[in-house]
């Protein structure tokens, strides 16, 4: 995702205790993906157990004659109704308020106004799923009439745009809500599970003793130039971290010896350069980048 | 810089160094409650969940304000995000949810919707007092409102003797889950489908009452034709006191959701329209457990019971019942 359309999608969310947790929308591509994996899944599993349970019918079928048959279709008929309208909501009620799709993106259902997810809220935003899903894909799949022609292929053409409207309403507001978020009152917001990255600045500080920059050399560069620093230098790619070097070399007027390694000049450039960074942090200067003048 | 000279590491070094145990500490808490429930913690770990969480959330704020470590800011973010949804989440059982529902929160929610019962009922009623003024128009307007196959030979073809006997009872109970069930997922999915096609505006869902309406009313006035009507309505009330009942809550909760987006008031239409769709949720949740009564009572009620009295008396009694639970006066007015 771009600079850009990361910002677009975050929204501002304050604790109760004073903190903006500055929370992500989850964009359209994670939403259709999370719910292309759950649909997958429930079509999987109905297979699965259609064949299963059609397996066991045979078998009671023979065993306790129609009676035992009876019971397998009760199965079938409540397994199929509990799969169409609670998979959705049984997760969602579930700690992690996700499906496995949903899970399978990091992205979760969040309440809007910042307070806990009421059971309400989730069937509500499910039992719309009727309205955006179901009939969509039972006009789709019966397009009764159409070859009659004339006025009843307009009404099917007029249905689809109908039904439509409902499945493309999340491309039409800036939060991102379908209509069952808008009736729920919730959102879809990124939570993946991230692991804590390494801290470039590890390494950098024990290279940094041998490394005496100047005060002037320090302070050719800000903030976005330290961050695209850190990703080279995760990177480690010998090409980069070659051009990249010479580049801060020339720029800061640093004399390179030839036996000096790349990542072990630009490790300690880093850390002279974050301790710096910091140190002006601390004194309510944020430099911005090697444009901003701020002193 | 004193300090830093010391053991040559950053400041936000240390800093991150010094609390990183208790991130990670939180990080595997999320994670056991995120792939388990509340249970799979401990009472030590419950009690230490919201500490940690508070000091992430201020080791965030340090972070933010002194620290260009972007790595550690991005994981406080997501775990704060994470940590906030646990510690200012539900913490409540299924079980004590549920019990909460059934004492008091889906009575109070149905009686808060008895504007739209009232508005729901009436397009009802009007669609039937319709159906059956068309059918003593021309009895062919049946066919126009009942779908073949759900007719099961009950139309203005059939003779007199033929309609009575699909009054009757089954001879055995062969069968009957296994209609009950059907009747059941298949009234819910219709009532569901009129909660959520409230969502345009209200007029699907009317015209989804309404037509229910009107199918009710050419099925009886075709029997009361052939002077059935009593046998008939015994017939349909076993069931149909919960069901169409039911059927009219869905409604009224489709209405809701519909008239709040189309005029939310002073409030602002989201807003409106989340507090309503919780409420009208509520009512739905209820709906189908109302549907599954209702189709036990069609599945087997119905065909068990073929005396007629008997078939009015259980109406009655789930009329009791359900008014009972619901609009009867309760000592403490619950929210």
């Amino acid at each position: 995702m771009s600079e850009a359309s990361t910002l677009k999608l975050t929204r501002a969310f304050v604790t109760p205790e004073g903190v903006d947790l500055r929370l992500q929308l989850a964009d359209a591509s994670q939403r259709a993906g999370a719910f292309l994996v759950d649909a997958a899944i429930m079509l999987a599993v109905l297979i699965v157990a259609s064949i299963l349970i059609g397996l066991i019918g045979v078998g009671a079928l023979a065993a306790a004659g129609l009676k035992g048959a009876e019971v397998i279709a009760v199965l079938w008929l409540l397994g199929f109704f509990l799969l169409r309208n609670f998979y959705f909501v049984g997760f969602e009620l579930s700690a992690a308020a996700a499906t496995p799709g949903k899970r399978a993106m990091g992205i979760r259902v969040a309440a809007r106004d910042g307070g806990r997810l009421r059971p309400g809220a989730i069937f509500a935003r499910n039992a719309m799923r009727e309205l955006e899903i179901f009939i969509p894909i039972s006009m789709l799949f019966a397009p009764a009439g159409v070859e009659g022609g004339g006025v009843e292929g307009w009404m099917y053409l007029l249905g689809i745009t109908w039904a439509g409207v409902f499945v493309l309403f999340p491309l039409f507001n800036k939060d991102r809500l379908r209509a069952g978020d808008l009736i729920g009152g919730t959102w879809v917001v990124r939570a993946p599970k991230r692991k804590l990255m390494r801290d470039m600045a590890d390494e950098g500080a024990e290279r940094l003793q041998r490394y005496a920059f100047t005060q002037e050399q320090i302070d050719a560069y800000g903030a976005k130039e330290l961050h695209v620093l850190e990703d080279v230098l995760r990177e480690r790619d010998r090409k980069t971290m070659r051009a990249v070097a010479d580049r801060i070399a020339g720029k800061v007027g640093w004399t390179r010896l030839p036996e000096e390694d790349d990542y072990d000049f630009l490790s300690a450039y880093y850390a002279a350069l974050r301790k710096r960074l910091e140190a002006r942090l601390l004194m309510g200067v944020r430099r911005r980048d090697k444009h901003d003048t701020a002193r | 810089m004193i300090d830093v000279k010391v053991d040559g590491r950053l400041k936000s070094q240390r800093f991150r160094q010094e609390r990183e145990a208790d991130w990670k500490r939180l990080e595997r808490l999320m994670e056991k409650v995120e792939k388990g429930s509340m249970a799979s913690l401990s009472e030590e770990e419950i009690l230490a969940a919201p500490v940690l969480y508070r000091s992430a959330l201020s080791s965030l704020s340090v972070a933010r304000a002194t620290s260009l470590d972007r790595g550690m800011i991005d994981y406080l973010e997501m775990l704060c995000a994470r940590a906030y949804f646990f510690v200012y989440g539900s913490r409540e059982t299924l079980r004590s949810q549920l019990g909460a529902f059934f004492a008091g929160g889906w009575p109070a929610a149905v009686r808060g919707l008895w504007r739209e019962t009232l508005v729901s009922v009436g397009l009802m009623v009007i669609g039937a007092l319709v159906g059956a003024w068309l059918f003593g128009q021309d009895a062919e307007w049946y066919y126009a409102f009942m779908p073949r196959e759900m007719t099961g030979g009950r139309d203005p073809a059939a003779t007199t003797e033929m309609l009575r006997s699909t009054l009757d009872g089954a001879k055995s109970g062969s069968g009957l889950s296994m209609f009950a069930t059907f009747l059941f997922t298949h009234n819910a999915q219709v009532a569901l489908l009129a909660f959520a096609l409230g969502f345009a505006l209200c007029v699907p869902t009317a015209m989804l009452v309404i037509y229910n309406g009107v199918m009710l009313g050419v099925f009886f006035a075709l029997f009361a034709s052939r002077g059935l009507g009593v046998e008939a309505g015994g017939w349909l009330a076993i069931h149909g006191v919960t069901e169409i009942f039911a059927v009219c809550l869905a409604g009224a909760a489709g209405l809701k959701i519909g008239w709040t987006v189309a005029f939310p008031g002073e409030r602002s239409r989201l807003d409106a329209a989340a507090e309503a769709g919780r409420h009208a949720a509520t009512v739905m949740g209820g709906v189908v457990v109302m549907l599954f009564f209702a189709g036990l009572l069609e599945g087997f009620g119905r065909q068990l019971i073929a005396w007629t009295p008997a078939r009015y008396g259980v109406a009655a009694l789930t009329a009791l019942i359900w008014g009972l639970y619901f609009y009867a006066p309760r000592r403490r007015t619950s929210a």
